[in-house]
């Protein structure tokens, strides 16, 4: 049987453990990100949001999730 | 009477009926904010760009409150203190919804909040390029607004004063001067204090006015949105109108013919 390795990635600047090969979209709906109301950073190069489940999560990958709040 | 429902802002060749552009920052509750803005007659907000609380799920989101179909985004790329983070922020922020049209403003010193003027011409120049219509928070200089304009602005939009400061318009001959040599949309951003500011802005001659701390940190926020919406219309109104010139000696107002 294959052995599920596990992967640290971070996300929004928290570490977190995930599934190796986890897909982007996944990691995103775990966490109910709205994704009609954000934009996504992968490594500092935005993501199209219409390809999050084509997207392999690797080691040490650095993902934020932005969205519009209060400000002047 | 002025008719001013045909004196319409008109910015990136988008119009809008309200001159008065407010800040969604520093209020108590999204609630408040979303009420202050509905008092204000604003039609464009402006807002900040941020990561997402991952670990509250349930907090209330913005959008909840303020209907991005109804009422303009403006986003911002406040404490951004060089191009590379304000280009970030920016393209993130067209990336959450086909925002185009946005809020540059480059910082350069945490105390004083001034604007760092290269760095917002570069970003200006690369924005533009890339197809952003973008509105530039700026010093209050001619000669910097000039640049401005021919890196691409969609509007000049300089400081009345420091940011929060409620100092309102320290320099007028500058705001004049700007307002003579530009077509562009003139809107006087930050350090506004008082209702009374934004109409002096307006009889200036700005085209508009972006006001966040001095109604969301006012005692009574509503009331002072409620102000700070009939101090623009009638700062318009008066520039509009034409003023009298001024003289140095009295004037009397009822003829001197038949005194008694």
């Amino acid at each position: 049987m294959k052995k599920i390795k596990k992967i640290k990635i971070k996300i929004n600047g928290k570490i977190k453990s995930i599934t190796q090969d986890t897909h982007l979209s996944i990691v995103l709906k775990n966490l109910k990100i709205p994704l009609n109301k954000v934009a996504i950073e992968l490594n500092e190069e935005i993501v199209d949001k219409k390809k999050i489940n084509k997207i392999k999560l690797n080691k040490n990958d650095k993902i934020e999730v932005v969205h519009f709040i209060g400000g002047g | 009477m002025v008719n001013l429902k045909k004196d319409s802002l008109i910015i990136a060749n988008k119009k809008f009926n309200s001159r008065l552009i407010v800040g969604t920052g520093k209020y108590r509750s999204m609630s408040e904010c979303a009420k202050a803005i509905k008092l204000s007659g604003a039609e464009i907000v402006t807002v900040a760009v941020r990561r997402v609380n991952i670990s509250d799920k349930n907090k209330p989101l913005l959008m909840d409150y303020i209907d991005p179909k109804k009422i303009t985004y403006l986003p911002n790329t406040a404490g951004c203190f060089n191009s590379k983070e304000a280009l970030r922020t920016l393209r993130l922020a067209r990336e959450i919804g086909g925002w185009k049209l946005v809020k540059l403003e480059v910082l350069g010193d945490k105390k004083n909040l001034f604007p760092d003027m290269i760095e917002t011409l570069k970003s200006t120049e690369v924005l533009a390029k890339e197809g952003f219509k973008v509105m530039v928070y700026c010093n209050d200089d001619p000669l910097m607004a000039k640049r401005l304009e021919n890196s691409g602005a969609d509007a000049i939009m300089p400081l009345a004063a420091p940011i929060g400061s409620g100092l309102g318009i320290q320099n007028k001959i500058n705001i004049q001067i700007i307002r003579k040599q530009t077509k562009l949309p003139l809107i006087i951003d930050a350090g506004l204090g008082q209702a009374s500011d934004a109409t002096i802005a307006m009889e200036l001659g700005c085209d508009g006015v972006l006001v966040n701390t001095a109604i969301a940190k006012a005692k009574k926020p509503f009331e002072m949105a409620l102000a700070f919406k009939n101090a623009v219309i009638a700062g318009r109104q008066s520039y509009k109108s034409g003023r009298i010139d001024k003289i140095l000696m009295g004037n009397p107002s009822s003829p001197s013919k038949g005194i008694i």
